[in-house]
């Protein structure tokens, strides 16, 4: 079978430079070498891929787009390559690595102090620790604001309580970015493994990232060092900062499952016959879906390099990432449903990537700011008036 | 050690081929392109060997402009600098011609090891690193499976047939052609590509380096090969005819 070599209709290969063209074939590289043979029994054993971590790593793949501290100093535009590529392995995969580099090494680069930033990144970027991000509460999804855990400033300590959900990583994390309500509003901390009263748990029963750790943390008077508090991790708005990075990352991965999707069902739809023994890509119908996703992930590609242009001159807007995340996602999705359609029974079987692609951007619409609230987001932009409540 | 590895940019090993309208040459405006596989490999055997005995990876590329998006993976993977030899036509080079800009390019260098695959993927004549040796007035050995530092000189495992090996001792400088297979390829990390961004390309032209690019092969046509279907029957008795089928199927069709 002829190698992957993603999607390009409209020479949008020719928006890239020589180095992001590059960047995106070490990337694919890795992926057709290591991320395809794997990620099937990993997805049906429910198991995180680990062994990837350190060639990952080594890569340069974790908090690529972050400047020293062994860090890759790639463009965004680079880093949302290297999502996509990713993406079109497994969401769980990618999911991964927009923690570890988003939601993890970034808050300790942009809000953490020179020895936080010294201690950590160095052995995040190494692969040699592992983050997560703990945000969302059991009681507090699209509302974080609303966070019931408390962290109180007693002698040099802070002392933590609380339960945060839904957290990547949760239970394979060496640190964890807690964000807690202080008597000063928000703030941001370092909790490291081991801590006494402090404990994680898996979340079983996922039938969507499967390859992924999902967690429950639990903060049970967790006494850490007034050290590990993030010093200009002041407000919700740092941790949404760390959500926009995270959130960019998910509009160029979507579109690397998007593209597997399209390319899986153009090659069945070319090679299946039905109907005096014609291809079914023959037909109207067939080539309907195959001509709205190849023109939705068109799109979609350059929705994202516009973004990654403006974020690299340090103009994307939280409310672009908004319309980039809701947009490629819905559309990743319905790519997925339209494929699994074409492949009619085939395409629910694991010897096609669709379904896992489908089952897992469920969890992708969901994560990081659902679709409804990005919604609110452009509404409030475009209006001047937000609808949240 | 100073090491020139000398590298072609080829189609994608499974672009499916067009003849371009002037029917001289593959139609280019829709292939993306690699590095030849087997010079891929030659430039990974360079930098393990940079790595165990130190000294300069040099890329040597003849091609047109695209050719530079081959020779900057090369630098991201660690080669040093490049020299880009930037003429358009080559496909209406022969071997000859190719090898002597090749060879006068990398004199000026004076290399202590010059490596290439064993043949390219697109012409696949096998010739251009024998005929730059020759230029040169270097030793060279083809098929190489091995390369180890002997004393002053190389030692080399040379593929045969059948499974056969040979090894042979050579001296420095010298060149080899080398065979895919003989070491795991790397990628090009991100760092590494960033790194390359800074590293030297020389450009040149065939005329700067005084090698008109004079071709003694004119190229006349090209054509994909014409399908042909043949029915043979095949008589005597079934256990006879079944003979016949199955030693055909395995050394003509070499299929069982």
């Amino acid at each position: 079978m002829a190698s992957y070599r993603g999607f390009d209709y409209l020479e949008i290969d020719t928006l890239f430079n020589e180095e992001e063209r590059l960047v995106r074939q070490t990337a694919r590289q890795f992926v057709e070498q290591k991320v395809i043979p794997v990620i099937k029994e990993c997805y049906n054993e429910g198991r995180f891929p680990k062994d990837l971590i350190p060639q990952m790593a080594g890569l340069g793949f974790l908090g690529a787009n972050l400047e020293g501290y062994g860090c890759a100093g790639m463009s965004n535009v680079e880093y949302g390559l290297i999502m996509q590529e990713l993406e079109r392995g497994d969401s769980g995969l990618r999911s991964f690595v927009s923690v570890q580099g988003a939601l993890v090494m970034y808050p300790i680069f942009a809000y953490g102090s020179e020895s936080q930033k010294q201690k950590w990144l160095p052995r995040l970027q190494s692969g040699e620790a592992i983050g997560c991000f703990g945000l969302t509460e059991p009681g507090f999804g699209s509302n974080p604001g609303g966070m019931t855990t408390r962290a109180e400033e007693r002698g040099a300590e802070w002392i933590l309580n609380g339960e945060k959900t839904w957290i990547t990583n949760g239970t394979v994390a060496d640190v964890a970015i807690v964000w807690a309500r202080t008597s000063g509003g928000i703030r941001g901390f370092l909790v490291e493994r081991g801590t006494p009263g402090f404990t994680s748990s898996d979340i079983h029963g996922k039938l969507s990232m499967r390859a992924s750790v999902t967690s429950s943390l639990v903060l049970s008077d967790c006494r850490i060092p007034a050290a590990n508090l993030l010093p200009e991790a002041i407000g919700l708005k740092a941790a949404l900062g760390c959500l926009s990075q995270a959130r960019f990352g998910i509009g160029w991965g979507v579109l690397g499952a998007a593209m597997d999707c399209l390319e899986t069902a153009r090659q069945y739809t070319v090679m299946r016959k039905q109907f005096d023994d014609r291809p079914i890509a023959s037909h109207q119908l067939v080539q309907e879906k195959l001509a709205w996703m190849a023109t939705e992930i068109t799109k979609g590609q350059l929705l994202a390099i516009q973004c990654g242009r403006l974020k690299d001159k340090k103009k994307l807007l939280p409310a672009h990432i908004s319309m980039l995340k809701r947009n490629n996602v819905a559309m990743a999705l319905e790519c997925a449903r339209l494929s699994r359609d074409l492949l009619g029974a085939n395409g629910i079987i694991d010897d096609y990537p669709i379904m896992r692609h489908m089952c897992n951007l469920e969890t992708v619409k969901t994560y990081e700011g659902t679709d409804h609230i990005h919604t609110l987001v452009i509404g409030e932009r475009v209006t001047g008036v937000p609808a949240y409540k | 050690m100073k090491i020139i590895v000398a590298l072609k940019q080829v189609p994608a090993r499974d672009s499916q081929l067009k003849v371009a309208p002037s029917g001289k040459w593959i139609d280019e405006s829709d292939l993306t392109f690699e590095i030849n596989e087997p010079d891929a490999y030659a430039l990974e055997e360079a930098l393990q060997l940079k790595e165990k005995h130190g000294g300069e990876v040099i890329v040597l590329c003849a091609g047109p402009e695209r050719a530079a998006s081959s020779i900057r993976e090369a630098l991201a993977k660690g080669a040093d600098r490049a020299i880009h030899i930037e003429e358009d036509d080559l496909g209406a080079y022969d071997t000859l011609a190719l090898a002597r800009v090749l060879a006068k390019a990398a004199e000026t260098e004076k290399p202590d090891l010059v490596l290439t695959g064993l043949q390219s993927d697109d012409l696949g004549s096998g010739q251009t690193g024998v005929v730059m040796a020759e230029l040169m007035g270097l030793p060279h050995a083809t098929i190489i499976m091995q390369v180890e530092l002997a004393g002053a000189g190389l030692r080399v495992k040379r593929e045969l047939e059948d499974g056969w090996f040979q090894f042979a001792g050579m001296p420095l400088p010298a060149l080899l052609t080398i065979q895919s297979g003989i070491n795991k390829l790397r990628y090009a990390t991100l760092m590494g590509i960033k790194k390359a961004k800074s590293k030297e390309i020389r450009r040149l032209t065939a005329a700067d380096l005084g090698v008109p690019p004079r071709s003694t092969v004119t190229v006349a046509g090209i054509f994909a090969p014409p399908r042909m279907k043949q029915t043979q029957i095949l008589d005597g008795s079934p256990r006879e005819a079944a003979a016949k089928l199955v030693e055909k199927l395995k050394f003509e069709a070499r299929v069982i």
